[in-house]
C-alpha cells in the first residue's frame, strides 16, 4: 500500500557550532544535535494528521525533509511512495507547504499579484489561477485586500494569503507548519475551518499539520503523533490518546429531584458515583465515573424509572494536555 | 516535455513580474538610479573636457569622444550593479524572507527562477540605463556615429546574456551564504569599474589586465558597444575587433549558463545535506 507519507527510522542530525563557554575552548568547534531520531510514521491518503510537540521537538525538521528541503542523515522518508532523497521532483508536483509567521512574496506586489506569481511556479494557466485566487480571497474574507500591497496587510490577513498560496495549487498533500501561529481567534478559526473542509471535500487529500495548540490538534486531526526531543512518543486518534491517560470518563447529569439516588448504585460499568441535591432548583446533580460508556443507557433508564426528567448531560474527557503531560512529563508551553 | 517547458516559461514570467512592475511602483529610482549615477559620469566628463581643452590637433578630438564613452560606461554600470545586488546576492534575501524554500519545493526548474530574475532585471535596468544615456546626451551634447545595427543589437544582447549568466552563476554560488555574499558583492563593485574600463577604454589598462578583465562580459561588451557607437575612433581605442568580441561573448554566454545550471544543482544538494536552504527559524 502506498502511504501519503511514510518514514522508516528517519534520523536527522545537524552539525552546529559549539558556543564557547571559556576562552580556553577552541573556537569554531562543532557538535552534533539530533533533531529527529528513528521516526517511524505512516500517514494514509485522506488523513488529516497532526504532529504535536513543543518548540524544538523536531516537527519543522520532519516537514522540511518531507518537502525535499532537507536530506535525512539516515533512514528513509517517502511521500506518495517517492523517496525524498532520490525522487524529489515527482514529490514537488503534488505537495505544498505553509508555515506560520511566513513573510514570503514581495511587499511591493498586491495580494492578488503575489498569489498569481506563486501560481506560475506550479504552471497554472493565468486565467485559471486568477479564478482560483479570487474564489479563495473571497472564502477567506480578504477580497477587499486583493489590490492592497502585501506589505500593508495585517498579520492575520498575511497568513490567510499564505494559506491561499498553499492551497491554490490544489496539492494532494499539504504540509502546514503551525499555520495559525500568533493569529487572533477569528483568523485561526477561518483557517481551521478551511483546512477541515478542504480535506473532506475531495477524497485522497492529505494534510500533515504541526502545532503546539492542543485545541487545534484535538479539533482538526484524525490522528496525532506526539513528538518530543526528536522522537515519536505516541501516535493514535485524539480520542484513543486521551483514553490512554484514563480509561474512565466523567458524566454529569442534571435531573429533577431524585428521592432515592442510591438506587443508581450497582449499575454495571460504573466506577464511581456522587450526587448533590439543589433544593432551590428542585434538582439533583449526579456525577458518574464510568469505565464503559454503554452504562449511559442504564443510568438514563434508572433515572426515568424514578419519574424524573433529565435536563442536561455533560461528558468530560481527559484533554490532550493531560496526555502530553503523562507521556512527556512536561507541558507544551 | 511540452508541459514541463510551459511550466518553466510560466515560472520565468512569474519571477520576472515583480522586477518588471517594480519600476512603476517605486519612482524613487529616477533619483537613485538615474540622477546619482550621472553625478559620477559628470565628474569624469569634466576631467575629459578639461584635458581636451589642453590637447592639440587630433588628440583633442579623440578626447572629445571619451565623453560619449563615459556616458555609455555610466549606463552599463547599472547592469553590473543589478547583477551584483539583484542577481548574485538575491538568494540571500530570498532566504531571509522565506521565498527560497518556496522556490525549492516548487516543481519548476530552478533555472527558471534565475531566468525570471535575469529577464526582469534586464528590463528594469534597461529603463534606467536608457534614461542615463538620454539625460547624459542631452546635457553633454554627445553625438554618435553608429556601426551596423545588427552588430549593435547582437553585441548588446550577448553582453546581457553573458553578464546575467554570470549573475546566475554567482546567485547559485552565493545561495548558501549569508553576509559573505553581501561582502563579496561589495568587494566586486569598485575594482570592476576600474579594470573593466567603465570610464575609459579598457585597452589603456594594458593587455594583461584587459584580457583578465574580459572574463567579466561587460568588459568586452562595453568595448564592442563603444566601437559600434563611435565608429570614427573604433580602430584607435578598441581593444579587440568587434567580431572577435562577439564570438567571445557568445562563448561566455554558453559557459556561464552551463556553469550556473550545474553549480545550482550542486549547491542545492549541498544545501539539502547541510540544512542551509532555509533559515534556522523557518
Amino acid at each position: 500500500m502506498n502511504y501519503a507519507v511514510e518514514t522508516k527510522d528517519l534520523t536527522r542530525i545537524f552539525r552546529v557550532k559549539k558556543r564557547r563557554r571559556r576562552r580556553s575552548e577552541s573556537k569554531g568547534s562543532e557538535q552534533d544535535v539530533t533533531a529527529l531520531k528513528d521516526v517511524n510514521l505512516r500517514i494514509e491518503e485522506g488523513e488529516l494528521f497532526g504532529l504535536l510537540g513543543p518548540n524544538g521537538a523536531g516537527k519543522t525538521t520532519l516537514i522540511k525533509i518531507l518537502c525535499t528541503l532537507l536530506l535525512p542523515t539516515s533512514g528513509k522518508a517517502y511521500v506518495a511512495g517517492n523517496d525524498v532523497e532520490k525522487d524529489p521532483y515527482p514529490i514537488r508536483r503534488i505537495i505544498n507547504m505553509v508555515s506560520g509567521g511566513e513573510t514570503s512574496g514581495y511587499g511591493l506586489l498586491t495580494t492578488r499579484e503575489n498569489l498569481w506569481m506563486f501560481s506560475q511556479f506550479y504552471g497554472i494557466p493565468s486565467k485559471e489561477a486568477k479564478k482560483r485566487i479570487d474564489e479563495m480571497l473571497e472564502a477567506f474574507g480578504i477580497w477587499d485586500k486583493r489590490n492592497a500591497k502585501v506589505r500593508t496587510l495585517s498579520t492575520g490577513e498575511r497568513q490567510k494569503a499564505n494559506v491561499i498560496r498553499g492551497f491554490m495549487t490544489d496539492p494532494s498533500i499539504i504540509f502546514l507548519d503551525e499555520p495559525t501561529l500568533g493569529l487572533d481567534v477569528n483568523a485561526s478559526r477561518t483557517i481551521r475551518k478551511f483546512i477541515s473542509d478542504w480535506v473532506r471535500e475531495t477524497s485522497g487529500r492529505t494534510v500533515l499539520l504541526t502545532t503546539h495548540y492542543m485545541m487545534e490538534a484535538d479539533e482538526l486531526c484524525d490522528r496525532l503523533a506526539i513528538i518530543d526531543e526528536g522522537g515519536i512518543v505516541a501516535c493514535d486518534t485524539p480520542r484513543n490518546l486521551k483514553k490512554t491517560v484514563s480509561k474512565a470518563s466523567s458524566l454529569m447529569f442534571e435531573a429533577d429531584y431524585l428521592r432515592d439516588p442510591d438506587k443508581l448504585k450497582g449499575i454495571e460499568g460504573i466506577q464511581n458515583f456522587t450526587y448533590k441535591h439543589n433544593g432551590q432548583m428542585n434538582r439533583t446533580l449526579l456525577t458518574f465515573i464510568v469505565e464503559d460508556e454503554s452504562a449511559v443507557a442504564d443510568i438514563v433508564s434508572r433515572i426515568v424509572e424514578q419519574g424524573a426528567k433529565i435536563h442536561s448531560l455533560e461528558k468530560r474527557e481527559p484533554t490532550l494536555e493531560d496526555v502530553f503531560v503523562s507521556l512527556v512529563g512536561k507541558g507544551l508551553a | 516535455m511540452k508541459e514541463y517547458l510551459l511550466l518553466n516559461l510560466r515560472a520565468l514570467k512569474g519571477r520576472a513580474y515583480p522586477r518588471v512592475v517594480g519600476g512603476t511602483r517605486e519612482l524613487s529610482w529616477i533619483f537613485f538610479d538615474t540622477i546619482l549615477p550621472l553625478l559620477t559620469v559628470a565628474a569624469y566628463v569634466f576631467v575629459y573636457q578639461y584635458l581636451g581643452s589642453l590637447a592639440q590637433g587630433p588628440q583633442k578630438e579623440y578626447i572629445g569622444q571619451f565623453v560619449g564613452y563615459v556616458i555609455l560606461g555610466g549606463a552599463m554600470t547599472a547592469y553590473w550593479m543589478n547583477v551584483l545586488w539583484s542577481m548574485a546576492a538575491q538568494f540571500y534575501w530570498e532566504k531571509e524572507i522565506g521565498n527560497l524554500q518556496l522556490y525549492m519545493i516548487a516543481p519548476m526548474s530552478r533555472m527558471a527562477v534565475l531566468g525570471g530574475m535575469a529577464v526582469g532585471g534586464m528590463f528594469y535596468t534597461t529603463v534606467r540605463a536608457v534614461s542615463t544615456i538620454v539625460i547624459g546626451v542631452l546635457i553633454f551634447g554627445v553625438t554618435f556615429s553608429l556601426g551596423p545595427p545588427i552588430y549593435l543589437i547582437l553585441v548588446f544582447l550577448l553582453t546581457l546574456i553573458a553578464l546575467y549568466g554570470m549573475g546566475m552563476l554567482f546567485a547559485s554560488l552565493y545561495m548558501l551564504y549569508g553576509r559573505e555574499a553581501w561582502h563579496t558583492s561589495s568587494l566586486l563593485t569598485e575594482p570592476i569599474y576600474l579594470v573593466s574600463g567603465f570610464y575609459f577604454p579598457v585597452k589603456y589598462m594594458g593587455a594583461i589586465v584587459a584580457v583578465s578583465a574580459s572574463i567579466i562580459p561587460i568588459t568586452l561588451g562595453l568595448d564592442a558597444l563603444r566601437q559600434l557607437m563611435f565608429t570614427e575612433t573604433a580602430g584607435i581605442h578598441g581593444f579587440l575587433p568587434v567580431e572577435v568580441e562577439l564570438v567571445a561573448l557568445a562563448v561566455l554566454s554558453v559557459l556561464f549558463l552551463f556553469l550556473a545550471r550545474h553549480s545550482l544543482r550542486f549547491m542545492e544538494n549541498l544545501g539539502r545535506k547541510t540544512g542551509r536552504l532555509t533559515m534556522r527559524w523557518q
